[in-house]
C-alpha cells in the first residue's frame, strides 16, 4: 500500500542536483515536491472532493429530473403547489433519512426504521392516548410517538453495542418484532386520529409553507450543525472510520453507537407523528420499506456504507431524487412498478458515479 | 555461468501521476537468494506486482528461461512458474490448509473435489517444507502468522515452482520463526528455485542472501552486489543518496531524580504476561525488549487499559486507574501510539488536524460545539512543532508517508499534554531517513518531563534510546537494568534463553 504512494514525481527528483545533494535537503526536496505533486494533481480531484464538488452530480441528477417534469408534464409539473407536494411528501423519509446518515457514518445500519414508524404511530393514537391527549393536550401524541421511537433506538443500539450483535441482526429483528406489536396493539386496525388540533397544526401552514417541510427542514439543519460543528459529529466518524482508533484516542465507542440507535429512533418518532398527521391515522402498516427508501437515499446521497464518510446535504438531494421521480412519474401516470425498476436503476447508476468520483479525489 | 532464470530490462510502470517504476532492471538466476532493498516508495511492491502478472509494464521486457515472456494475469505468472507471497497474506481464514493450498487449481474430478488425494498432496507439500505439525485439515484461520506463511509457501510450491517472490516474509515472524523461514529457503534454492526476498532487515539480508538490487525512486541503482560483503554503509547510500545510520540523539543522562509518574505494580494478564513491575520517572525512557509473542505490546494494552488485568495495579502520579478502562487511563494522561498504526491509530482519510484533535476534541467543545478555528489552529501549531511534512493540515492522513503518519499520532498525545506515552514499535514501517527524527523527537519529548514506555522489535532501538530496559521472555521480565549495562548481543542471549541474571 505504502508503496503505491506516489513519493513524488519523477521529474522533479531528476531535474534535482544530481547524486551531490545535502542529505538534509534531498529529503525536504522528496516531500516538498510529494506536496507540490498533490496540489496540481488533485485540483480536479479536490474539487469533486469538496462537498460542492461530491454534490454536485446531484444537483444536476435533480435538474435533470426537473427538466423531465417540465418536458412531460409542463405547469403541472413546475408549479408552486407541486413544488409544496414533493417536499410534503419527502419530509416524513427526510427526517428518517437523516438520522439514517448519523447511523451509517457511524459504521452501522438500521433496516428497522420503517417498523418503528409504525409502532409509534399506532401507540401515540391508541384510544387511551388520544384520550389523555383530549384531555390535557395534543402534545402528548407527539411525546408519546417520540418516547416510543427513542425507546425502539435504544434497544438496538445497547443490543448493537453491548451485546455484541451485528447492527442487521439486531435490526432485522426490530424490523419483525416492531411492527408485530404495532399489528398487536391495533389489532391490525387502522386507528383514526380525534385530536384534530394535532392534525390541524402539523398538518397546517407557517408563513405560507406546511409545517411539515418546515419540520424537515429544521431536523435537516440540526443534522447538519450536529454532523459538522460538534464533538458528537466528529466522534460519530470517528467510530465509524475507525472503531478501534477512536477507542484508543479515548472515546467511548459503545455509549456512542448508543446514542446513534437512539437519536435515529428519535426520528423516526418525528416521522411518525409528521404522518400521523398528513394521513390522519395510525397504523401497523405506516411506514412500510421506508428503511430501504432511507439507506437508498443516504447511500445515493454519497454516504459510505462502510462508515466514516457522508453528509446531511447529500442524503436531502438524496430524499429529492426520489420524491421528484415518484412525482414526475405520477403525474405521468406511469405505475408504481415502473417507479420501482427506475429507482433501483437510479441507486445502481449514482453509486457506481460517486465511485468514480472517489477514486479520483483519493489517488492511493 | 548459466543463463539467469528472469532478466528484467528498462521496466516502466506508469500510474496517474507517477511514474511507479522508471527503468528497472533485474537479473535473478536459478538457485540464488536475490534480496530487494530499497525505501518505501522505491517500487519494490510496484516490481512484484509486475512479476506477478498483477501490472502489466507499460514498456521494457522480461525474459524467463531465454525467451521473451508477456504476464498479463496472475494465473498466467503462476502458470510459469512463478510464485508471490504478499505482505498481506491472500489466504481464506475459512477454508482448510489444504483447501487454501489448491485454491484456484482445486484437485478434481468432474467437479467434485478429491479431498483425499487433496489432503495427501498438501501434507506432502508441507513435509517439505519441514512442517510436517501443521495438519492439512486445519482451518487457516486458527494458524499464526508464521503457520499461514507456511501455507502460502505451500501454495506456491503446490504450482511447478520456479521463482518464489517473498515481500517482508519476516515482518510478522519472530526471531525463531525466522530462522525456520530461512532453514525452508535454504532447501528450496538447494532444489535450483529461485527467491526474491523483499525486507527492510539488513541482518536478514546478510544470512540468507546472495545477490542484491537496489531499487530507488523507480530506478536500479546497483545490482548484483554481494548480499554478505557489501558495507551496510554502502547499501544505505546507495537506497537513500546519502551516508546514514541509525542515529541516535545524544543521550542526556537521566538524573534519576524525576517523580515517579507511572507506576506498574505485580501487573498480570492470565495466560499472556505476570508479575510485571516497574516504575517509569518523569523524562525516562523505559523501553521493552523481547520477541513478537513475549507479551511486551500486551503489557502496553494493559496498562493504557485497552486489556483488563487479572490482577496488579497501574497508577498515573499515585493515583490508581480503574482496571480495563481506556477512558480511565486518557484521562490520567497515558497517550498510546500503538503497533498498527493505520489499522489502531489513525482515521486514514481524514484530515491530519481532525486525527491531532480526536483524544482532545472536549478541550475545543463549547457545550459540544467544536471551536474549529481552534482546533485546526492547536493542531497546526503541534504539526509544525514535530515538521510533519507537508505541513498541510487539511491533508487526508492516507497521503502522508509513515513517518509522518506515526508523527500525527504522536502530535496528538502532545496536544492533550500526556504525561505518560507508551510507544509501541514506533519506527515500524518507518524509512531510514525519518527514523532519526522520530528517534530525537522520543528524546525531546522525554527531555520535556514526558515518562516514556517505548516497545520495539529492533533490539539496537531500545538500547540506543532507552535509559532502562526490561527483558521479557514468555511474559516474564527477565532483566531489568539501565540501558548502558547491557549489549544487543546479551539482550538476545536473554530473550532466547532466558537466563536470567
Amino acid at each position: 500500500m505504502s508503496e503505491q504512494t506516489p513519493a513524488a514525481p519523477q521529474e522533479t527528483k531528476r531535474t534535482g542536483t544530481p547524486g551531490g545533494a545535502p542529505p538534509a535537503d534531498e529529503h525536504r526536496r522528496v516531500e516538498a515536491a510529494a506536496a507540490a505533486e498533490g496540489d496540481t494533481r488533485s485540483r480536479f480531484g479536490r474539487f469533486m472532493g469538496s462537498s460542492f464538488g461530491r454534490n454536485l452530480g446531484l444537483v444536476i441528477a435533480l435538474l435533470v429530473l426537473c427538466a423531465v417534469g417540465v418536458a412531460t408534464a409542463g405547469d403541472r409539473f413546475a408549479s408552486t403547489d407541486n413544488m409544496l407536494t414533493i417536499l410534503r411528501l419527502a419530509s416524513g423519509i427526510g427526517v428518517v433519512s437523516i438520522g439514517m446518515t448519523f447511523v451509517i457514518i457511524g459504521g452501522g445500519i438500521d433496516l428497522s426504521v420503517g417498523a418503528i414508524v409504525a409502532l409509534s404511530s399506532v401507540w401515540a393514537t391508541t384510544l387511551a392516548t388520544q384520550r389523555m391527549a383530549e384531555d390535557t393536550h395534543w402534545i402528548v401524541m407527539v411525546f408519546t410517538a417520540l418516547a416510543v421511537g427513542v425507546g425502539c433506538g435504544l434497544v438496538n443500539g445497547v443490543l448493537i453495542a453491548y451485546g455484541g450483535m451485528a447492527p442487521f441482526i439486531v435490526t432485522l429483528a426490530m424490523l419483525a418484532a416492531a411492527r408485530g406489536l404495532a399489528e398487536l396493539i391495533s389489532e391490525r386496525r387502522t386507528q383514526i386520529i380525534e385530536v384534530r388540533a394535532l392534525v390541524d397544526f402539523i398538518n397546517g401552514d407557517f408563513l405560507g409553507v406546511p409545517v411539515l417541510i418546515w419540520i424537515f427542514a429544521v431536523v435537516s439543519a440540526i443534522g447538519w450543525v450536529l454532523l459538522n460543528r460538534t464533538t458528537f459529529g466528529r466522534r460519530t466518524i470517528a467510530v465509524g472510520g475507525n472503531a478501534t482508533a477512536a477507542r484508543l484516542a479515548g472515546i467511548s465507542v459503545k455509549r456512542h453507537t448508543v446514542l446513534l440507535y437512539a437519536l435515529l429512533g428519535l426520528a423516526c418518532g418525528i416521522a411518525a407523528v409528521m404522518l400521523m398527521a398528513r394521513t390522519t391515522t395510525g397504523s401497523s402498516t405506516h411506514g412500510l420499506y421506508w428503511e430501504l427508501d432511507a439507506i437508498a437515499a443516504v447511500v445515493i446521497g454519497g454516504t459510505l456504507l462502510t462508515g466514516g464518510r457522508g453528509t446531511i446535504v447529500g442524503t436531502i438531494f438524496g430524499v429529492l431524487i426520489f420524491m421528484t421521480l415518484t412525482n414526475v412519474f405520477t403525474l405521468n401516470n406511469l405505475d408504481s412498478s415502473t417507479q420501482a425498476v427506475a429507482k433501483g436503476a437510479i441507486i445502481v447508476i449514482a453509486v457506481l458515479l460517486q465511485q468514480r468520483v472517489a477514486a479520483r479525489s483519493d489517488s492511493s | 555461468m548459466s543463463d539467469p532464470l528472469l532478466q528484467m530490462r528498462g521496466i516502466v510502470k506508469v500510474f496517474p501521476g507517477v511514474r511507479a517504476l522508471d527503468g528497472v532492471d533485474l537479473e535473478v538466476r536459478a538457485g540464488e537468494v536475490h534480496c530487494l532493498l530499497g525505501q518505501n516508495g522505491a517500487g519494490k511492491s510496484t516490481l512484484i506486482k509486475v512479476l506477478a502478472g498483477a501490472h502489466e509494464p507499460d514498456e521494457g521486457e522480461i525474459v524467463w528461461q531465454g525467451e521473451e515472456l508477456r504476464l498479463t494475469t496472475p494465473l498466467a505468472a503462476m502458470k510459469h512458474g512463478i510464485a508471490t507471497i504478499y505482505q498481506e497474506l491472500d489466504l481464506v481464514d475459512g477454508l482448510s490448509v489444504a483447501e487454501n493450498i489448491y485454491l484456484g487449481h482445486e484437485l478434481a474430478a468432474g467437479g467434485f473435489s478429491r479431498r483425499g488425494d487433496t489432503q495427501r498432496e498438501a501434507a506432502a507439500l508441507l513435509d517439505r517444507l519441514g512442517h510436517r505439525e501443521i495438519s492439512p485439515r486445519r482451518e487457516v484461520g486458527t494458524l499464526s502468522a508464521a503457520g499461514k506463511q507456511i501455507v502460502s509457501m505451500a501454495r506456491a510450491l503446490s504450482h511447478d515452482v520456479k521463482l518464489i517472490v517473498m515481500d517482508e516474509p519476516s515482518a510478522v515472524l519472530d526471531q525463531e520463526e525466522v530462522a525456520r523461514l530461512f532453514k525452508v529457503i535454504r532447501d528450496l534454492t538447494g532444489e535450483g528455485v529461485a527467491v526474491v526476498y523483499i525486507s527492510h532487515r539488513l541482518e536478514e539480508i546478510r544470512q540468507i542472501g546472495d545477490r542484491v538490487t537496489v531499487l530507488k525512486d523507480g530506478r536500479t541503482v546497483a545490482t548484483g552486489l554481494s548480499a554478505r560483503d557489501t558495507p551496510t554503509r554502502e547499501l544505505t547510500r546507495r537506497m537513500t543518496g546519502r551516508d546514514i545510520e541509525y542515529v541516535f540523539p545524544e543521550r542526556v543522562s537521566p538524573d534519576g531524580d524525576g517523580a515517579v509518574v507511572l507506576g506498574v505494580r505485580d501487573l498480570a494478564a492470565s495466560g499472556v504476561f505476570s508479575r510485571v513491575d516497574f516504575d517509569v520517572r518523569a523524562g525516562e525512557i523505559v523501553g521493552l525488549a523481547g520477541l513478537v509473542g513475549s507479551g511486551r505490546s500486551e503489557i502496553l494494552e494493559t496498562v493504557y487499559g485497552a486489556r483488563k488485568a487479572t490482577t496488579g495495579s497501574v497508577s498515573v502520579n499515585g493515583k490508581r486507574l480503574r482496571n480495563g478502562s481506556v477512558r480511565a487511563a486518557v484521562g490520567a494522561g497515558i497517550g498510546l501510539c500503538p503497533e498498527e498504526r493505520k489499522s489502531q491509530g489513525l482515521l486514514l482519510d481524514e484530515s491530519v488536524y481532525r486525527n491531532v484533535s480526536l483524544a482532545t476534541l472536549g478541550r475545543f467543545a463549547r457545550g459540544g460545539f467544536l471551536d474549529r478555528r481552534g482546533e485546526r489552529k492547536a493542531a497546526q501549531e503541534h504539526v509544525r512543532a514535530l515538521d510533519v511534512r507537508p505541513g498541510d493540515v487539511d491533508r487526508a492522513v492516507r497521503t502522508l508517508s509513515g513517518g509522518n503518519q506515526q508523527k500525527v499520532v504522536l502530535a496528538r498525545w502532545l496536544l492533550r499534554d500526556c504525561r505518560v506515552l507508551l510507544l509501541d514499535e514506533p519506527t515500524r514501517g518507518v524509512d531510514v531517513g525519518a527514523r532519526s527524527e522520530i528517534y530525537a523527537l522520543i528524546r525531546r519529548l522525554a527531555a520535556d518531563g514526558v515518562a516514556v514506555v517505548l516497545v520495539s522489535s529492533e533490539v539496537p532501538e531500545v538500547l540506543g534510546l532507552a535509559d532502562r530496559v526490561l527483558v521479557l521472555r514468555e511474559g516474564l521480565v527477565v532483566h531489568s537494568g539501565p540501558a548502558h549495562e547491557i549489549d544487543e548481543h546479551r539482550v538476545l542471549d536473554l530473550v532466547m534463553e532466558g537466563s536470567a541474571v
